[in-house]
């Protein structure tokens, strides 16, 4: 269903969590709210589901406004951080529940969650109860169970929190396909960049109680609007005089900073560089180990550059001189940020052969 | 050392507990079976049994309701204030600090005949000290925290997000309670009945107070039993007071079971 939010506003005693949020949300989309915990995410979608009352603004339903109508009577389907499955209930008749509620006749229960059984792969588990599954089945029995009444809208409040890392990864690439399959616009909230940018079409970042910026996963990488946002979405370092930085001289005039991603830099030798001149002396401090790549410390002018190196080009060693490329760099002062590509990369003076 | 503790321990426990326990037993054969009949058939003793029974009866049914009702206030009422809620939640134990005998005199100085509620039921023809409600106000001031709580600790620990579950699923409350609230309560509530009754069973010093203690009218089994003593029928004294003891370990049967349940689910 389409979604609109117009300056919603909530305060809990006297801490403001949630400021002037606006945002619209097309029919379909599968949407991430992505940011620090007690940024106000999990208060939004609460919001959305009617179990918060907001102090003020107003969210809107297919155009209808919708704040005075009960989260019975809202046509969402939640799921809940700790699952909040009916712990008396089989897993059964925990998907049952929306459908006997609203008095659907006993065949019509039975293919319904038979159906949603078969969907969610926890066929032969229907007479179990919630504490004989696993985390991720009870999460698949929390998802079924809100899609169970055919929702509009499913609202799911970080749905992969409780779940260990190895099957957190498969569990969101199935609930992708799944919603995809489904067709049911969705909202996640998640801490977890990377879940959000793997699973979401759509990403609003929010912190404070606001939201910095909306977008698809790759504008929002390659075009921040925010340093927040810079410096929130990747591993980035923050080098507090950007005009230190060699290529970055004449943008950065003073009070400039810089954030840089580790992917916008390349270490190497001095014959790796076809411009060496953009280039600068620096030394590696330290060498993580990352399970696919090197993570190297670099210090470049007392600033320290993190960077990735692959494990096939030759091992650096702690103390090693190397040359340092940056290739961009997202700078920013207190109005204003952009994105500056190094100045130094094109040879100023080409030899015409 | 350790053995003279341990030796200790078991002294104090049949001192306290099991010589009573037995004396009670044996006093009440002191006639042979029939004395023990005799004295349980007295129209007084069927008459204070009897109002036992209405009294535990009457009272386990009120401290049900309002205790499941006073704890989900307390626990799960949005509009209450914290500091509210932290006030009422002390005054609930009040009973526990408050000796029942002083309950029952504030309950004769507020419903009395000579004050101006009192005052009031009477005119209407409606007794409420030295009669059948006083003796159940008083029974209820004595007993209301036990219900509480047990059920609080448990709403308390399953929280509230199966019942917004259950919202976001389209039940209302009253579904709600039935299908997801009260599944998750019910074995906390047999406990805090089964404490309720055992608690009004051998009520005395606020029910002596507000009742007069008038035999045939308003005397209870443990009334019946302080005043058998006084006239020194101990045997009959004896007598009542082993149902009273059969009925409390029956009791204690049904909790031991309740609380090995309570944790189920």
């Amino acid at each position: 269903m389409h979604v609109e939010v117009r300056d919603l506003n909530k305060h809990f005693g006297s801490f403001h969590a949630v400021k002037n949020v606006s945002f619209e949300i097309e029919k379909g989309h599968l949407i991430g709210l992505l940011g620090p915990s007690g940024g106000g995410k999990t208060s939004i979608l609460r919001m959305l589901a009617g179990l918060e009352t907001p102090d003020s603004g107003e969210i809107r339903f297919h155009g209808k406004v919708v704040n005075d109508i009960p989260p019975q009577e809202r046509g969402i389907g939640f799921v809940f951080q700790s699952y909040a499955l009916f712990k008396h209930m089989t897993v059964f008749d925990n998907i049952a529940f929306g459908l006997k509620v609203k008095k659907a006749t006993k065949a019509k229960i039975k293919d319904r969650v038979m159906e949603l059984v078969e969907l969610t792969g926890l066929s032969g588990f229907e007479h179990r109860y919630p504490h004989q599954l696993s985390g991720g089945q009870r999460q698949r029995v929390a998802f079924a169970r809100a899609l169970a009444p055919e929702p509009q809208l499913l609202l799911l409040d970080e749905p992969f929190a409780a779940i260990d890392a190895k099957i957190r990864q498969e569990l969101r690439s199935w609930l992708r396909e799944l919603i995809e399959r489904v067709g049911i616009t969705s909202i996640f909230v998640t801490h977890d960049q990377d879940e959000a940018i793997e699973v979401a079409d759509e990403i609003m970042i929010i912190s404070q109680g606001q939201v910095e910026q909306k977008g698809t996963p790759w504008d929002i990488y390659k075009e921040p609007r925010t340093p927040f946002v810079a410096s929130f979405i990747g591993e980035s370092t923050v080098v507090d005089k950007a005009s230190e930085l060699k290529g970055f001289e004449s943008a950065a005039k003073h009070d400039v900073r810089a954030l840089i991603r580790p992917e916008y830099i390349e270490i190497g030798s001095e014959t790796d560089f076809p411009v060496l001149s953009a280039t600068e002396t620096g030394i590696v401090r330290h060498l993580h180990f990352r399970g696919s790549e090197w993570l190297v410390e670099v210090e470049v002018k007392g600033n320290k550059l993190i960077t990735y190196r692959s494990l096939e080009k030759e091992t650096l060693h702690p103390g090693q001189e190397v040359r340092v490329l940056v290739h961009r760099a997202y700078l920013f002062n207190d109005e204003n940020s952009w994105i500056e590509e190094n100045g130094l990369k094109v040879d100023p003076m080409p030899i015409m052969i | 050392m350790r053995r003279l503790w341990i030796g200790l321990t078991y002294a104090v426990f049949t001192i306290l507990l099991i010589i009573p326990l037995s004396r009670i037993a044996v006093g009440a054969f002191e006639h042979g079976l029939d004395g023990f009949a005799t004295a349980l058939l007295r129209p007084e003793a069927l008459h204070a049994l009897m109002m036992t029974g209405l009294i535990v009866i009457v009272v386990t049914f009120l401290n049900g309701l309002f205790g499941i009702m006073m704890a989900l206030y307390l626990v799960r009422a949005t509009w209450l204030s914290r500091k509210l809620k932290g006030v009422l939640n002390s005054i609930v134990d009040l009973p526990y600090a408050v000796s029942p005998v002083i309950g029952g005199l504030m309950i004769v100085l507020l419903l009395g005949p000579d004050s101006i509620i009192g005052g009031f039921f009477e005119g209407i023809g409606f007794k409420v000290v030295y009669a059948f409600p006083g003796m159940v106000i008083a029974t209820l001031f004595v007993t209301f925290p036990l219900m509480v709580r047990e059920v609080m600790p448990v709403l308390q620990e399953i929280g509230e997000d199966q019942e917004q579950a259950a919202a976001t699923l389209g039940a209302y409350g009253w579904t709600t309670f039935a299908k997801v609230t009260w599944p998750s309560i019910r074995w906390a509530v047999v406990y805090g009945i089964v404490l309720t009754v055992a608690r009004s069973l051998g009520e005395f010093g606020a029910v002596l107070v507000v009742s007069g203690n008038i035999m045939n009218h308003t005397q209870t089994a443990t009334t019946l039993v302080y005043q058998d003593v006084e006239n020194f029928n101990v045997a009959a004294a004896n007598g009542v007071a082993l149902v009273l003891a059969a009925f409390s370990v029956g009791l204690l049967l049904v909790m031991e079971w309740a609380k090995k349940r309570k944790g189920v689910h």
